[in-house]
């Protein structure tokens, strides 16, 4: 009896664990998932720049971190694009004009990222402003003390 | 009895940051990407029939006539085998339904249509996602309408429900 339980649950454990297995394909990865590129500055630009894009299947990774299929086809583009002789922010626009800014991890100044770099200098420039205000003033009152 | 006031003002402003992350902790995180090439030509693609019995797809195949669905799918996906009395239904309606098959072989193909049955008029296969990386697909299932001129003018990303049929329609309506 216990060992009935026992085996029932471990297959209730097991069930789920085998499900993401059933959703994955079986085909080779693609010829440059994980093969580098034979000219080390070339890897090295597309290294830099899958570091940068977002696997779309596994968000809160970069595509050269990520094992899943779509990112292997997706080093598979950038390196086959940097052979072929384009520019690593090229290839860098070709997938914003697909997926927005969101594949990319390096922020882009867009129209709704815009305030992300405003904020930060207006702040800068209210801070230096009450900064110099006060400090002037302070110097002002101590020239008067001296005086 | 100004300062006073305005020293408060800093700790509204944490309270009011706190509370917004705990309250957007609580909401439903949006994890679909859509497509920004909505309104934007078809990309130039010519993929070879993913197995015998029916030709592959190309961008020409998407011209001249009506609207069509391009339906992007795969034999491995669990998703698309709840999606296919759904395409049926839309072939039913006569709906030409253009499929890609993103990484697969062709004896699984074959093996799924015997299964769940055949809606499509002819399926390039994609064995490295290409087609579906130019077109800004981030999963499988997804369908785009496709209208006469070549032109992509809605996204369905996930699978197609019951009650997604109608508004699938639609759109092939309005792309007319």
């Amino acid at each position: 009896m216990i060992r009935w339980l026992f085996a029932g649950l471990l297959a209730l454990i097991a069930l789920p664990l085998s499900m993401p297995g059933l959703a994955q394909d079986t085909m080779p990865p693609a010829p440059y998932a994980y093969n580098q590129l034979d000219d080390p500055r070339l890897e090295a630009e597309a290294s830099t720049l899958m570091h940068s894009l977002r696997c779309l299947k596994c968000q809160s990774q970069s595509i050269a971190d990520s094992d899943a299929p779509m990112a292997g086809d997706m080093r598979h583009q950038v390196r086959s694009r940097i052979l072929a002789g384009e520019s690593p922010d090229q290839i860098r626009r070709w997938l914003i004009a697909r997926y927005g800014d969101y594949v990319s991890y390096e922020p882009e100044v867009s129209s709704t990222t815009w305030p992300l770099f405003a904020v930060p200098v207006l702040v800068i420039l209210i801070v230096a402003g009450v900064l110099l205000r006060r400090l002037g003033k302070r110097r002002g009152d101590d020239a008067g003390e001296a005086a | 009895m100004r300062i006073r006031f305005w020293l408060w003002v800093p700790l509204a402003l944490f309270a009011f940051f706190a509370g917004l992350a705990a309250y957007m902790l609580t909401q439903e995180k949006e994890q679909f990407v859509a497509s920004t090439m909505i309104g934007q030509p078809l990309p130039d693609f010519a993929l070879p029939p993913a197995f015998g019995a029916l030709p592959g797809a190309s961008k020409a195949d998407f011209t001249g006539g009506k609207p069509r669905l391009l339906n992007i799918w795969a034999s491995w996906c669990l998703p698309c085998i709840a999606e296919a009395p759904q395409l049926d239904a839309l072939k039913a309606q006569g709906v030409e339904i253009v499929g890609i098959a993103i990484r697969d072989r062709p004896e699984d193909v074959a093996n799924f249509l015997s299964r769940y049955g055949n809606p499509y008029s002819r399926i390039g296969s994609d064995t490295i996602s290409e087609v579906q990386l130019a077109i800004g697909s981030s999963g499988v299932p997804e369908t785009f309408v496709i209208d006469a001129k070549g032109l992509i003018r809605y996204q369905h990303i996930g699978d197609i429900r019951a009650d997604d049929v109608p508004k699938l329609l639609a759109e092939l309506e309005k792309a007319r």
